[in-house]
């Protein structure tokens, strides 16, 4: 059944230059106007990222002086300061962390060690999704009716249990995918000497994980660094100076909430300052992410 | 080592099977390991159907067939590696020690400290050259770190490797080229001290010189241990064999000293393989 074509046997009409040409040319013309649209509707994105950063940079570098660092919040007009914001984010963020990490971690472990296909594993896997792109208020929310309210009040620690919330379901996920993506056949080498699944696990799956999940600890942290919801009705803020976990707690990103949407030109410029740290902070986080997973290669 | 010609052509006559010649004279040893009646499931599929034959004592048992007779899924059932995977079972016997490997109740962790595994793909350990050693033996034995030493530097030295590592112990395996990977898995599984160990396809991801390497490797290391080798490699199986099973749709087909499987084999079946007629 094979058809033997020859020179002069292509069906169809002859080949005309002309015709060809004039295709090549409409050719060109769709491809530039696409490539126009897709252009500009670049551009209109970096145009708002850019004059975001920019205004960023510029009103947060003219708030940014020493005292920044060095003094607490105050009323308008006495040169207050970010220090009991900052230390307040740095401890709730790090304690939520703290919390939230192993939690995340033996949960990702028991996802891709133990319950890889199972109905159970499937529910826990599907509901962390959730959580993880959950609005982070229903989170404020939540730790408000169960610490809040019945333990008489705000405090740091209400904050640190919501953040620590919101870091579960990230360090679930990376903790998961890090370890889905080492082979079986390490795992059944380890098997293969007669060792016990836990040491497996802990010795060679996560020392393999290591950086993929460190990296996704770091993710979690740029996250709740951010984070202004869940902390508005669990460590409410402090205008005064306080490490104390059980009193309320200041945090960037509550002043921010709060300075920016003052009529004060000196809190408004605070709030500024506030922003261009945390950004930087996120920043800094990302860059160190990339690179922990740049080097794993 | 017995020599090899070039992989010769499939004509019919060819008495040489294809350019293999497998080592002469060679005697089978008692039982180490008597397989009866053994059949495979993964879920319904029957991958292993009543497998019967003995695996010699210290010397090299190969496995032959075409890609997904059964001939892995065996090896896998001599370390009882099927167990981590739900869905998978295996019935009748495989005797060792006057113990069931495929009993439900057999103690999984030191039956796999006496019969070790080697990988198709070396499988290195995320820590140093040392540490990859002493993981094994410390899962099973309590040593101070004067006798570990020994016992990586012996275990380093019978995959012969300890002169291209001595060096550099605490430096991470992962460094190491494929061939030199592979024989540091070959000296973690000895370091433990097996008494059989199962090889699947150990040379398939490797080049030629490294071949040789291993191949040397395990025609000493059968002095010491029952050697079980999986090769889609018909001149490694006469190399390294003394004894070869050939699997044929998840049955076995033919089992015979090498010199007489690779001369005069007697299955239709075998022969079409080995001469490479099919596979």
């Amino acid at each position: 059944m094979s058809i033997t074509l020859s020179a002069g046997a292509v069906p169809g009409p002859r080949k005309d230059p002309a015709v060809a040409l004039a295709l090549g040319r409409r050719r060109k013309r769709a491809d530039m106007i696409v490539r126009t649209l897709c252009v500009l509707a670049t551009l209109i994105g970096l145009v708002f990222l850019a004059s975001i950063l920019a205004t960023l940079f510029y009103r947060g570098f003219e708030a940014m002086s020493l005292r920044v660092f060095t003094h607490v919040t105050a009323p308008p007009g006495s040169e207050g300061g970010l220090l009991n914001a900052i230390v307040g984010s740095l401890i709730q963020a790090m304690l939520g962390t703290a919390i939230g990490t192993p939690i995340g971690m033996l949960v990702g472990t028991y996802l891709a060690e133990y319950a890889r296909e199972s109905r159970f594993g499937n529910m826990v896997r599907f509901v962390s999704d959730i959580l993880l792109s959950a609005p982070s208020i229903l989170v404020g929310l939540f730790v408000y009716q169960i610490l809040v309210l019945p333990f008489g009040g705000f405090s740091g620690w209400a904050g640190v249990a919501a953040l620590a919330i919101i870091v579960i379901p990230v360090v679930v996920r990376t903790t998961e995918d890090m370890l889905q993506l080492i082979p079986n056949t390490l795992r059944e080498a380890v098997i293969g000497l007669g060792s016990p699944k836990w040491k497996m696990i802990v010795f060679v799956c996560w020392k393999s994980a290591m950086s993929g999940i460190i990296t996704g600890i770091l993710l979690a942290v740029a996250r709740v660094a951010g984070e202004t919801a869940p902390l508005l009705f669990t460590s409410l803020g402090n205008n005064t100076w306080s490490t104390d976990l059980s009193k309320p707690m200041s945090s960037l990103p509550v002043t921010i909430y709060s300075f920016a949407g003052s009529p004060f030109e000196d809190w408004i410029a605070l709030a500024w300052a506030g922003a261009l740290l945390i950004t930087l902070s996120v920043l800094l986080l990302n860059i160190l992410a990339r690179s922990l997973l740049r080097t794993r290669k | 080592m017995s020599t090899t010609t070039e992989n010769g052509t499939t004509e019919a006559a060819s008495q040489s099977f294809g350019g293999v010649q497998a080592r002469s004279g060679a005697t089978l040893n008692a039982p180490r390991i008597a397989i009866r009646n053994l059949d495979f499931f993964y879920g319904d599929n029957r991958a292993l159907k009543s497998i019967d034959f003995d695996i010699p004592d210290r010397q090299v048992t190969g496995m032959i067939g075409p890609s997904g007779c059964g001939k892995s899924t065996l090896l896998r059932v001599l370390n009882r590696m099927y167990s981590l995977y739900p869905g998978q079972r295996a019935t009748g016997e495989a005797m060792m020690d006057g113990m069931n490997i495929v009993a439900p109740d057999a103690d999984l962790n030191a039956l796999r400290a006496k019969i070790g595994m080697v990988f198709q793909k070396p499988t290195p350990f995320p820590m140093t050259i040392y540490e990859n050693i002493a993981f094994g033996v410390r899962l099973h034995e309590k040593m101070s770190r004067a006798q570990m030493d020994e016992r990586v530097e012996w275990a380093l030295s019978r995959a012969a490797i300890w002169d291209e590592v001595k060096d550099r112990l605490d430096s991470s395996a992962l460094g190491l080229s494929g061939g030199q990977q592979q024989r540091l898995c070959i000296a973690r599984t000895i370091a433990v001290r097996p008494e059989v160990i199962l090889f699947d396809e150990p040379t398939s991801a490797l080049d030629p010189i490294s071949t040789l390497k291993i191949e040397e490797l395990i025609d000493e290391l059968k002095r010491d241990f029952t050697i079980v080798i999986v090769t889609h490699n018909m001149q490694q199986a006469a190399r390294c064999a003394d004894q070869v099973a050939f699997f044929y749709l998840g049955e076995l087909i033919e089992v015979a000293p090498a010199a007489q499987m690779f001369t005069a084999p007697k299955h239709p079946k075998t022969q079409e393989y080995i001469t490479g007629r099919f596979g």
